[in-house]
């Protein structure tokens, strides 16, 4: 195998790889995270962490279905609480992994290919938290169905005009395409896992999984094409998908809902926390696994960037909700906008969401914060935590005052909304940490890929001639 | 069975085997045994399961024969299982009893007893069962209307905590064990002249539990016996007041309805008597007339320690302390020009003048009363009042007493017996539906004088705090399970008649005293005929059935002439300095009897909002003062008794210096719903002080409390301006009434004229700090304005005939008068009982989730230039389904479970619903109710029983709210098409809410009827429609709120 390095760009740049990379130290590296190592000490205690979380998710679960809904804090003003702030939290953590995939590949960012594979299983695991939400949320959760069109006895279908059929189908379309994208793009490297594996087993399920992929030119040509048109069919998905759910809010009339400029500033924010996920979990993630090479300071500077142009696309729907509420004369709105959120019982989330969401992403500016990974791990996990109270303020504040002040009221999450939030993060990291030692968290294929590139790239401006190895199965 | 292990060689076929080889001679070998087994014998034997003569299936097909065998014999054992099954009786009705249609309900006419005075219903009963209490309309105390009280006592009915067993000691025993011990007692009695015997029973007016008291005083039984009375709540003060003014004792009835100054001192007229019903019609009906013709217009003042739903009906209502009422009356009397009185006191009081002048003005056509927590001297004081002003007569009656009392030296009062029973004076001691051990003034210990009593029989509802120590406790039949016969206020005599027998072998208290009487009980059936057939003999059959029907059984009181005693030695109680302590019913479960009652637990108090407790209620300065705030924990400390804890609730308009609490909570043997709940006020009330406790101590304990309201469950800056901002009660004076009668719905030219609250400041001109924010809203345009050019409608509904089938058919709709509203909350309890809603208890209350489907909305609003404290006006605004034409929850509902009917109801499918709560969330109105948790109690059969069967019982997980009650609306619709009209007449549905409005403020019909009622109300100027600026078009629309305040006072 020949040895070759990889040089800095000459632009000075931070490189998308590590130095001294080719394809069979890729293919090593990715994949022996799955294959050879056995689980470290710290993947054990993080999973069992998880766990156990998922283990309380399900008894909080099961003690909703025995009990009902009122276990939680909702209550009549405030019908939605916690189910519903943290169904359109994970939907809008959800979207990174999309927008990533499908529009930063038709965009041809090349510094997509070490993070998507990661960011796309993260907004599968997202998406299926999400999910659970609404059906958990229901009065009557076994009769979920009920919202899909299915011939029944009834002769009933669904009301179309409510958001909530919206969202049944945008949700699920959007898990829908998020997997097949996902696999299709796991195919060649189930194929490497399958050919380098060791048991028995692992041939079988890899195999299986790979669906006869031989890596013939015919099977590159199909799966290319395949790949591109379900990046395109994604695309929209991104702005649909967190656009029906901001419907949910406008298309009622409560004040602090009924805004018209919900829908672009809910893909911004969900996009703005998809990244502060998907940067929460590959720093801790690529040091740990030594993945520097790959998921490398580039990385983070790009989505650091990102996360600044969401972010001041938020803070403006943040304006322009409180201006409009002022210019717009009704008075119900400006009541909740600028009074009620500002100075009411509230008070402290409206704030601190400001600092969260609004303040803190503006060191961003800096270079210094948009490479250095604690800063920026620290500073996603604000913003994770911004957006979550984003969602509590537009669902929650919204509601416990709305037109007759005698129905005003208060809503406090219980204990069981806690362990019900903390539960799905249980769920979220516990697919996570499955699907690290399961699959390979960054395409070995687009990294060999981008081998190729870089190599071909340096070669062209006269550097050094490198020849990549040839993969090794 | 075939026993196997039985099997003995000596069987026939080894027998037979055995004899074959011995048969054989010489030496015949058997080579093998297969040789020996060639035998048929042994081939047949070894072939053989069985013995022989074993008993053995036969049958070719024995497998199926035998499954069948198994199944029968399965079968039967299921039939002649271990279990003893009772013998049950289904009996069809080989003659079907009269009248009774299934599905159909009947009403029939009876009486409900409160503080010993009736109130005419009619209860409906469904194939036996009675399920609601309504008015009726042909008597006197009720015109057709209940309050809330009554119209929760069928759940009494059912209550499953109702005691069901006669006990002795505490042990279960049996009616007749308990009629031998009496009988008993009753010769041991009648040898002393029953010098021994004491009874014991609330104020009561049934003739026939008269007669069976002169009886039983009759010279040959007991005329040493004494009968004492004693009401935690009653009737004293105004009692002892008639015989201080008149030498004796008197009824006294007030004519609302004549009377254009009513001068309220202390007295809920509204809330607390039992004219109430009487007075809120005759109040609201003056106060609509007024609308039209504005010579009709009456004048309320109301003083008042502490806010009641009179105070909020009043034009004028000033915060006094109790204890300073009777020095405001004399001052009053004195204003008067009242001749022979003491002193006037000294001191000025706010309005004084005013309030004579009106008075005088009004000679004849006014009105004072003074309210039964008042001592005797205001009563006497108040007479003279109306005396002078010649209102007797006219706005006053006097009548002969309703009220029995046994001769003078027979009665005897709760202290007598006390006292008594304590010198050992008593042997045995009958308590008629009474509880002295839970609500006797503290002072007197009764419970330690009551174990004196060596034969304590306690007749009751409940095994309550007194049937725990009495030797004796036989349940009492509820009202609606046994015969008697009551009467109203005014004399009107009510026969109660049963309508299910007595679920748990109850007994009443005539049938109690004619046993001691007789040495025998009949039945009360018999002693009721029997006091009414005396004197009607020949025409008694006639009479009987005429009483039944009608649910009157006679005439009125007559009213007798009175006169005056000099009242120049009257002794006006001094004013107490401190604070002091007023002690009030409760205006949910009153005396404490009603504790258990979870409807009126549930129930929010008119002006608190307060549920499942009570609270020691001060005015918000006074709470700063004392630096406590709501839920602080203290102890209260009066007369050396001592209450451990109760919590505070500071309360806009309450006066200053003075505290109230209500009676009737901290019960500790109540039943399940009502036990513990609460703080106990008796423990702090005397003898001398029922109503007034002076000198009170507060000690703050430094722990807090959760008192639970449907309203404001926490701080917000304030409310109330909100309210006012938004437009949502639009009140004016009359006078702006008459320059403006558009003012409600805007349609005029000044906008923000008017319909502001602040009507004073609006009348004179004046500005105040709301004013500017107020106007700035309105005057750009915007949502804030009424008029309709103001609104900013996005979207105007094209062809409002098309909503209402362009006047063809039925379209429903609902008229709220809050020019009438008095906020008694009769009509919560109402819908309540109709629709099968249930009671959530406290914790759910406190995070929310109360079910009521009708809300009564209380808002305050300040004057201007006074602390928004001090004494805000209060509005009541009761909100239900808007059943908006445009209404938004049904657009958000996923699975189409809300929907429009045909007719304009906004109707709720429970069994389409799985519960998203969108639906909630967009409603503006704030009026759909979700079943959290199983809310409705599936399993308790006795409360089954009360179900409306019209009406589903919801389950967890559905939304509910108020239907219009569609199932009344159903029934008229099928009695309109079974006629053949093209549509259901303007009036023929009546809501629950509207059938118990004692002031009529809810009105319901057809809108496509141009003769319904609803439809000449919608088209008042007054109307107005909440929150109609978001195109919801709602079908229940308001008549704005008037006021008649007195120029004099307002400037």
């Amino acid at each position: 195998m020949a040895q070759a390095t990889l040089r800095h760009d000459e632009t000075g740049d931070v490189p998308v790889l590590g130095p001294g990379h080719t394809y069979g130290t890729v293919t090593d590296k990715i994949s022996s995270i799955v294959l050879t190592e056995p689980p470290r000490p710290g993947w054990i205690f993080g999973f069992a962490v998880s766990f156990v979380l998922l283990l309380m998710f399900l008894f909080a679960v099961l003690n909703l279905l025995v009990r009902g809904i009122g276990i939680w804090g909702v209550n009549v003003p405030i019908g939605w609480g916690f189910d519903i702030v943290n169904f359109v939290w994970w939907i809008g953590i959800g979207h990174a992994g999309t927008l990533i995939s499908a529009i930063l590949l038709l965009l041809r960012q090349d510094w997509r290919t070490s993070i998507n594979r990661f960011a796309e299983a993260m907004t599968l695991f997202a998406v299926s938290c999400a999910g659970l939400y609404p059906l958990l949320h229901l009065g009557r959760p076994w009769l979920f169905y009920w919202l899909l069109p299915y011939p029944n006895t009834m002769a009933l279908w669904p009301q179309w005009r409510s958001p909530l059929i919206f969202d049944v189908f945008a949700v699920s379309t959007y898990a829908t395409v998020s997997l097949l994208f996902w696999y299709v793009g796991l195919i060649p490297d189930l194929a490497t896992l399958r050919d380098r594996a060791k048991s028995r087993i692992g041939k079988v399920i890899y195999g299986f999984l790979a669906m006869g992929w031989r890596g013939s030119a015919r099977h590159w040509h199909r799966y290319r094409t395949a790949y591109l048109l379900l990046a395109g069919l994604a695309t929209p998905l991104v702005v649909s998908v967190h656009t029906i759910v901001a419907l949910d809010f406008t298309v009622g009339i409560i004040p602090g809902w009924h805004t018209t400029i919900f829908p672009p500033y809910f893909v911004a924010g969900a996009i703005y926390s998809g990244f502060a996920m998907v940067l929460t979990l590959s720093i801790p993630l690529r040091s740990y696994y030594g993945l520097k090479d790959f998921i490398t300071d580039k990385h983070l500077d790009n989505m650091a960037k990102v996360m600044l142009v969401t972010g001041l696309i938020v803070t403006y729907g943040y304006l322009m909700e409180a201006f409009m509420a002022w210019y717009g004369g009704n008075p119900y709105e400006e009541f909740m906008i600028l009074k009620d959120r500002p100075t009411g019982p509230y008070a402290h989330t409206w704030w601190l969401l400001l600092l969260c969401n609004c303040t803190i992403v503006q060191l961003f500016w800096f270079r210094y914060f948009r490479t250095h990974p604690i800063w920026l791990w620290v500073i996603s996990i604000v913003i994770n935590i911004g957006m979550w109270l984003e969602r509590y303020v537009i669902v929650v504040t919204s509601l416990h005052a709305d037109f007759l002040p005698s129905s005003w009221g208060m809503y406090h999450g219980t204990i069981w909304d806690y362990m019900t939030y903390y539960g799905s993060i249980g769920l979220f990291l516990t697919l996570l940490f499955l699907f690290i030692r399961v699959l390979p968290v960054i395409s070995i294929t687009e990294m060999r890929e981008l081998v190729h590139e870089v190599h071909e790239r340096g070669h062209a401006r006269g550097g050094p001639a490198v020849t990549p190895g040839t993969a090794h199965p | 069975m075939i026993d196997r292990t039985r099997h003995h060689p000596d069987e026939p076929e080894i027998a037979a085997l055995r004899s074959r080889l011995e048969g054989l001679t010489g030496p015949q070998y058997w080579r093998s045994l297969e040789e020996l087994a060639a035998t048929p014998e042994f081939e047949h034997y070894l072939h053989r399961e069985f013995p022989e003569q074993a008993s053995e299936w036969l049958d070719p097909v024995g497998r199926r024969r035998f499954l069948q065998l198994m199944g029968a014999s399965i079968s039967l054992a299921g039939i002649s299982g271990c279990v003893f099954q009772p013998e049950e009786a289904i009996v069809p009705y080989v003659r079907a009893p009269e009248h009774i249609v299934p599905g159909r309900p009947l009403f029939f006419a009876t009486a409900a007893v409160h503080d010993g005075f009736g109130l005419g219903v009619l209860a409906e009963s469904h194939m036996g069962r009675p399920t609601k209490l309504e008015g009726n309309p042909d008597h006197p105390a009720s015109l057709g209307a209940t309050d809330a009280i009554t119209q929760a006592s069928v759940l009494t009915l059912y209550d499953p905590d109702r005691s069901q067993v006669v006990t002795q000691n505490g042990r279960v025993s049996t009616f007749d064990n308990f009629l031998n011990r009496l009988i008993g007692l009753r010769t041991e009695l009648l040898a002393s002249k029953g010098a021994r015997l004491r009874l014991l029973s609330g104020s009561f007016t049934s003739p026939t539990l008269a007669r069976l008291m002169s009886a039983l005083f009759a010279p040959e039984l007991f005329p040493d016996a004494r009968w004492h009375f004693h009401d935690p709540v009653g009737h004293e003060s105004s009692r002892l007041g008639s015989q201080r003014a008149f030498g004796r004792e008197l009824a006294t009835l007030q004519h609302l309805d004549k009377a254009d100054v009513v001068v309220a001192l202390d007295a809920d007229l509204f809330g607390w008597g039992p004219q109430k019903l009487v007075h809120a019609r005759a109040w609201a009906d003056r106060r609509e007339a007024a609308a039209s013709d504005p010579t009709a217009a009456n004048r309320l003042y109301v003083l008042e320690p502490c806010p009641t739903v009179t105070g909020a009906a009043a034009d004028h209502r000033l915060p006094l302390p109790a204890s300073q009422i009777a020095a405001f009356t004399l001052a009053l009397a004195h204003a008067l020009g009242i001749q022979g009185l003491p002193p006037a006191p000294s001191g000025s009081f706010e309005a004084l003048s005013a309030i004579a002048d009106d008075l005088k003005a009004h000679r004849g056509r006014s009105l004072v009363v003074a309210g039964e927590a008042q001592p005797p001297e205001v009563h006497a004081l108040v007479h003279a009042i109306n005396q002078s002003l010649g209102n007797v007569g006219q706005t006053v009656t006097y009548h002969e007493p309703i009220l029995v009392r046994p001769a003078a030296d027979r009665a005897g009062t709760l202290g007598e017996l006390v006292n008594d029973m304590n010198a050992g004076a008593v042997d045995v001691l009958v308590i008629l539906g009474a509880n002295p051990v839970y609500d006797a003034p503290a002072d007197l210990r009764f419970r330690d004088a009551y174990q004196n009593v060596p034969h304590r029989i306690h007749l009751g509802l409940y095994l309550d705090e007194t049937a725990a120590v009495s030797t004796w406790h036989i349940p009492e039949a509820h009202p609606l399970e046994a015969w008697g016969d009551v009467r109203s206020f005014d004399g009107t005599p009510t026969i109660i008649q049963p309508l299910i027998a007595p679920l748990y072998n109850g007994r009443t208290a005539i049938e109690l005293i004619s046993a001691l009487v007789e040495g025998n009980p009949r039945t009360p059936r018999d002693l009721v005929q029997e006091t009414w057939r005396s004197g009607r003999e020949s025409t008694f059959d006639a009479f009987w059935t005429d009483a039944l029907v009608r649910g009157v059984a006679g005439e009125p009181a007559p009213a007798v002439a009175a006169e005056l005693r000099p009242l120049n030695d009257l002794s006006i109680p001094a004013q107490s300095d401190g604070l002091e302590l007023s002690l009030r019913p409760d205006p949910s479960v009153w005396d404490g009897h009603l504790a258990n009652n979870g409807w009126l637990q549930e129930l929010p108090r008119p002006i608190t909002k307060l549920v499942w407790d009570n609270a020691l209620q001060l005015s918000v300065a006074t709470a700063a003062r004392l630096g406590l705030k709501t839920g602080d924990l203290v102890e209260l400390t009066a007369n050396g008794q001592t209450l451990p804890r109760v919590a505070i609730l500071p309360v806009p308009g309450h006066a200053d210096d003075a505290l109230t609490l209500t009676l009737g909570y901290g019960r500790t043997e109540a039943g399940r719903v009502g036990t513990g709940v609460g703080f106990n006020a008796y423990l702090v009330r005397t003898t001398d002080a029922p109503w007034v406790v002076s000198g009170v101590t507060l000690r703050p304990l430094g722990e807090r409390y959760e008192l639970a309201t449907t309203q404001m469950h926490f701080n917000i800056p304030n409310p109330n301006v909100e309210a006012e901002r938004r437009g949502l009660i639009r009140v004016a004076t009359l006078d702006q009434f008459a320059r403006d009668p558009h003012f409600a719905s805007g349609d005029h030219g000044s906008p923000g004229h008017g319909d502001d609250q602040h009507d004073a400041a609006d009348h004179n001109g004046a500005d105040h700090p709301d004013e500017s924010a107020f106007r700035r809203t309105r005057t750009k345009g915007k949502l804030g304005g009424h008029h309709p050019d103001d609104r900013l409608i996005l979207f105007e509904y094209p062809e409002p005939m098309a909503r209402r089938n362009n006047g063809e058919g039925n379209a429903w709709g609902m008229s709220i008068n809050l020019n009438t509203c008095i906020g008694c909350n009769a009509c919560i309890v109402a819908c309540q009982a109709e629709n099968n809603i249930p009671i959530v208890g406290k914790r759910e209350v406190l995070r929310g989730r109360e079910m009521h489907w009708l809300r009564i909305d209380r808002y305050y609003a300040s004057r201007p230039g006074t602390s928004p404290t001090a004494n805000p006006k209060i509005h009541f605004q009761p909100v239900l389904c808007m059943h908006c034409e445009t209404a938004p929850c049904e657009v958000v509902c996923p699975v189409a479970a809300t929907t429009h009917s045909a007719e304009g109801l906004n109707e709720m499918t429970y069994n389409r619903c799985v519960g998203t709560r969108y639906c909630s969330n967009n409603c503006p109105y704030k009026v759909r109710r979700f079943n959290f948790f199983t809310y409705a109690d599936h399993e308790t059969t006795s409360l089954k029983l009360q179900r409306n069967p019209d009406v589903s019982v919801r389950v967890r997980g559905v939304m509910e709210k108020c239907t219009y009650c569609v199932q009344r609306i159903s029934a008229a619709r099928i009695a309109s098409e079974i006629a053949g009209e093209p549509r259901v007449p303007g009036n023929a549905v009546v809501t629950a809410c509207q059938q118990v409005c004692p002031t009529r403020a809810i009105v319901f019909g057809n809108l496509n009827d141009p003769s319904a009622d609803v439809v000449r109300l919608k088209a008042d100027p007054r109307d107005y429609g909440l929150l109609t600026e978001l195109n919801t078009r709602p079908r229940t629309t308001y008549l704005a709120k008037l006021t008649n305040p007195n120029p004099a006072i307002e400037a």
